[in-house]
């Protein structure tokens, strides 16, 4: 008699043992918010890491939790318009870091913010959806951005910038609460000279700002020259203000099938499996954070979803 | 599992067997001797729940309940029946995946920590008992758990383990409305073995190699023509006794296209967001991850435990939650449940067995929620 | 002098239960006074250091003219206030008086009533200072404390579970109490912590850790009700070591309004 209960079983990998990783290199942002640079502790690991734009890692602090972060641009560049990666470690040849744009926020982000440079943490992923950037070509590529939901849009940003003949424009629109808290402004200048048009507005305005004062979707309505039928938009920011932005792409011609927003909820396993990061039918952690907008509009403006 | 469905139609064309009571005892001996955990149904507290199972005498021979809304009973039967009741306060879910399990651990390495896997050593599981509904829910969990996107290895190293032992119901509670979600009343698939209870004996039904295996030499003999026919009669009444409906009708889009509707509002004022509909429902399966910091040698667990979309917190995300009232819970359930769960998993996650019913503390019933918003939608 | 944070426990109008929770926690006790400093525990040393701490964890409740004085000295000597069990977080047991004055129960209770000096009410320590967490129980959880205690080491906020106590009897497979039984339970409405310790006994919840996150109260007593419970009755169950947790309060006010009306009119 044979038993039944000893037939080898192959047991699947387990989601939630993180890599260790190090901060490799710190860039202070704007108040409150920085760019990690992270390296897997593993060279091999490290090598052979990829993540696509618009996805995310978790990072995970051991005995505080974890919390998602989108991945921003890293990783090795040839030619084009190279990641700011700052090489201040002196082992930049110990391979490509990860970038992480953190708002301190919640328990994970205040403990990381207490990390410096050499500090550890675990690194899982990349997870979830991307930026489907290779439908845009030949397109109107206009990107909208509130606050640091930029960080979501800033390895976008590269692949378009890297590829720019590809499109027809690249068009930034951006808004944050006050010029000292527009992100990455040290890089507008490379982004510019490649062949991005940005247009920035601040909710305050602030000695020697000459820009205009107001949100984001006030800067789609005066949009010029303005193509609804080869645009391509995509939105990142917080959940109000993406749905201004969206209501008023869609005023001006664009239709559900040309707008792809990122998400943001609760996501604890990243695997589509503990049910926090619901939003309607999707699971923002497996079919997002990138989702266009037919898949959600009509759960994006219904309160408490 | 798609291979255990085809197996159980390759082994559906063979006769019934039988298993007389007096003999049943030498099949919970031979799960025991294979290895097998054996869990089954047996008195706890004051209702029929799942626990380990030795002998034949543990089962609740001659109990029944009373099922409404908010209420549950034990009551003594007259005519000693072994498996003369519906579901109960437990489902083999928590076996599956338990409330509380560690998904991993880190210990302290130089100034990292390394993460590892903590073996589940929990033995086989024969599941003695399982009902049609629990198939259907065992079927869905699969999808949940085991699918191409990610598998869960806990899940996946119990469930691929575990005998499954279904038993045809031979009545019905009035809470159960599994003929409305196709899942009931009678095992037609998912089954290593499936049996029907008669006065003296069990007509048995072999739908795996396994489970052929498990019967191998034990006093078990064709099913006379009598004793398929009176199995039959029996299963039949179960269907007969079905009351409850829930109306599936594009049930996707009737809910997800009445986010709004006042019933939300109203459900919310009886509601007491209280979680234990989800926690008895046999496919929910949201659960939270947390760290355990063990005080002497500082390692950390990753313990991952049941959770409930109930729960405020459950929502969380920087700055406040996402689903702050009542409305807004009970909604999230419902839709998830009988619509986007459509969407997600390809299924629905409701089985009909009425679990989240009955243990509502104040009976609230979802066919009725769902039939107030068909009634007048929004 | 020792880096090591320094705590204190003081206690307040109470029973010490809470404080025995800290004892009782035995081995783990020694590891944690391996990595604090107990500069203040009269429960337990008679080493008394003056502040300032790092941690007070305060016991019982504001009942007496010195106590609301000494609690300030409390909050002004610590970094980190943390109120322990039902006492301390909404006035205990003894907010019984806060709705019929303290002078029956102090005739009733004492010898010579005329020794006595106590305020009208019994309150919690938010209601006079700031504080920094309230672990719920009566009395509290010692794994709870102990987690609170290692948060605090660790520098991030405790985990304590802010759900019903029905969370915890669905993990542990007990049987509701209410739905297979008929017994009246409060877990529902009642936070986590205990780890659903009476049904698990067939008792109802008796409300130990007080109100849960946004307790649904009014359609728990309407049902109750319906299954044949008075009013009066539920006001009591609710009027319990946490009576003047406002959930709590503001629903027993509630049903003895009722009460009083109905009995009011002829």
């Amino acid at each position: 008699m044979s038993s039944a209960v000893t037939s080898g079983v192959a047991i699947a990998a387990n989601p939630w043992l993180a890599q260790p990783a190090r901060i490799a290199a710190l860039t202070q942002e704007v108040a409150g918010v920085a760019t990690y640079h992270l390296r897997f502790v593993d060279p091999e690991v490290n090598a052979a890491y990829r993540f696509r734009a618009g996805q995310f890692n978790m990072i995970y602090l051991p005995g505080v939790g974890e919390v998602a972060i989108g991945v921003s641009t890293g990783g090795v560049r040839t030619g084009g318009v190279a990641g700011p990666t700052p090489r201040t470690d002196a082992a930049a040849a110990e391979g490509p870091t990860w970038d992480h744009t953190v708002r301190v926020a919640g328990q994970v982000t205040t403990a990381l913010s207490r990390l410096g440079v050499g500090g550890t943490l675990g690194l899982r992923g990349p997870y979830g959806s991307v930026w489907p950037l290779d439908e845009f070509v030949g397109k109107d590529v206009l990107l909208v951005a509130g606050g640091t939901g930029l960080a979501s849009l800033r390895s976008a940003i590269y692949e378009l910038l890297n590829n720019r003949d590809r499109y027809a424009s690249v068009r930034l629109l951006y808004g944050a609460r006050s010029p000292d808290t527009l992100l990455y402004a040290s890089e507008y200048p490379a982004w510019i000279d490649a062949g991005m048009e940005i247009q920035t507005t601040v909710d305050r305005a602030a000695a020697g700002w000459t820009g205009p004062v107001g949100v984001v979707p006030q800067l789609q309505s005066r949009l010029r020259p303005w193509a609804p039928e080869r645009t391509a938009m995509i939105c990142c920011g917080p959940e109000v203000m993406i749905r201004f932005a969206v209501r008023a792409a869609l005023a001006r011609g664009l239709n559900e099938r040309q707008i792809w927003v990122s998400m943001e909820r609760n996501m604890q396993c990243a695997v589509g499996l503990c049910g926090h990061c619901q939003l309607g039918p999707q699971m923002i952690c497996k079919t997002g954070p990138v989702v266009r907008l037919d898949a959600i509009e009509p759960y994006l403006a219904v309160e408490g979803l | 599992m798609a291979d255990q469905a085809a197996t159980c139609e390759a082994f559906a064309a063979e006769l019934p067997r039988w298993i007389a009571k007096g003999d049943f005892q030498s099949l919970i001996d031979r799960l025991w001797e294979l290895g097998y955990r054996v869990i089954g149904p047996t008195i706890i507290q004051s209702a029929i729940g799942y626990d380990e199972l030795r002998r034949v005498d543990e089962l609740p021979r001659g109990w029944t309940e009373q099922q409404s809304a908010g209420s549950y009973r034990l009551v003594q039967r007259s005519d000693g029946a072994w498996f003369g009741f519906n579901v109960g306060p437990h489902s083999w879910k928590r076996y599956l995946f338990p409330p509380q399990s560690v998904v991993a651990r880190a210990e302290r390495q130089g100034d990292w920590w390394q993460l590892h896997d903590v073996p589940d050593d929990e033995p086989a599981f024969a599941f003695l008992g399982v009902r049609a509904c629990e198939l259907a829910a065992i079927a869905i969990q699969d999808r949940v758990f085991l699918n191409e996107h990610h598998t869960d290895p806990t899940y996946q190293r119990r469930r691929e383990r575990a005998l499954l032992i279904a038993v045809n119901c031979t009545q019905a509670a009035p809470t159960c409305f599994c003929t409305s979600m196709g899942t009931g009343p009678q095992c037609s698939a998912g089954f290593d073995l499936a049996i029907t209870e008669t006065a003296d004996g069990f007509t048995l039904e072999v739908g795996s190699e396994r489970g052929a295996a498990v019967i191998e030499g034990l006093p078990i003999r064709q099913a006379t023509a009598d004793e398929s026919a009176v199995a039959e009669t029996e299963r039949a009444r179960a269907e007969e006794q079905i009351s409850k409906r829930l109306d599936t009708t594009d049930i996707r889009n009737l809910l997800l296209g009445n986010l709004d509707h006042a019933r939300w509002d109203d459900v919310a004022r009886r509601c007491l967001s209280c979680t234990n509909c989800t926690l008895v429902c046999p496919t929910c399966f949201c659960h939270s991850v947390t760290d355990v910091t063990a005080l002497d040698d500082g390692s950390i667990d990753r313990v991952r435990q049941w959770d409930s979309c109930f729960n405020a917190q459950f929502s969380y995300i920087h700055g406040g939650v996402i689903r702050a009232d009542v409305r807004a819970r009970y909604r999230q359930w419902l839709t998830h449940k009988l619509a986007s769960w459509i969407d997600q998993f390809e299924t629905s996650g409701c089985v009909g067995c009425g679990r989240c019913i009955t243990w509502c503390p104040v009976g609230i019933d979802l066919t009725e929620e769902v039939a107030a918003i068909r009634e007048v939608p929004s | 002098m020792s880096a090591q944070p320094r705590l204190a426990v003081f206690k307040f109008a109470s029973c010490d239960g809470c404080q025995l929770s800290l004892l009782s926690l035995e081995d783990e006790l020694l590891q944690l006074a391996a990595r604090v400093d107990v500069v203040h525990f009269l429960e337990a040393t008679s080493r008394i250091e003056p502040g300032p701490y790092d941690v007070a964890l305060v016991e019982g409740s504001i009942t007496t003219a010195d106590d609301e004085q000494r609690i300030q000295q409390v909050r002004r000597d610590s970094k980190f206030l943390v109120t322990l069990g039902a006492c301390a977080t909404a006035g205990g047991i003894q907010a019984l008086k806060n709705w019929s004055g303290s002078e029956a129960f102090v005739n009733a209770v004492y010898a010579r009533p005329d020794y006595i000096r106590t305020l009208e009410t019994s309150t919690a320590i938010a209601d006079h200072v700031a504080v920094d967490f309230e672990l719920r129980g009566c009395p509290i959880n010692k794994y709870q404390l102990l987690e609170v205690l290692q948060s605090l080491l660790a520098g991030r906020r405790p985990r304590t579970p802010t759900h019903c106590v029905c969370v915890e009897c669905k993990r542990r497979g007990t049987v509701c109490v209410t739905v297979a039984q008929g017994i009246a339970c409060l877990g529902p409405v009642t936070q986590a912590g205990c780890g659903a310790l009476c049904p698990a006994y067939d008792r109802g919840c008796y409300g130990c850790y007080g109100p849960s996150e946004q307790p649904n109260l009014v359609p728990l007593t309407d049902h109750l009700r319906a299954g044949g419970m008075k009013a009066e009755a539920i006001a009591t169950a609710l009027r319990s070591f946490n009576a003047y947790a406002p959930a709590f309060r503001q629903e027993s006010d509630r049903l003895a309004a009722e009460v009083a009306e109905r009995e009011s009119t002829p």
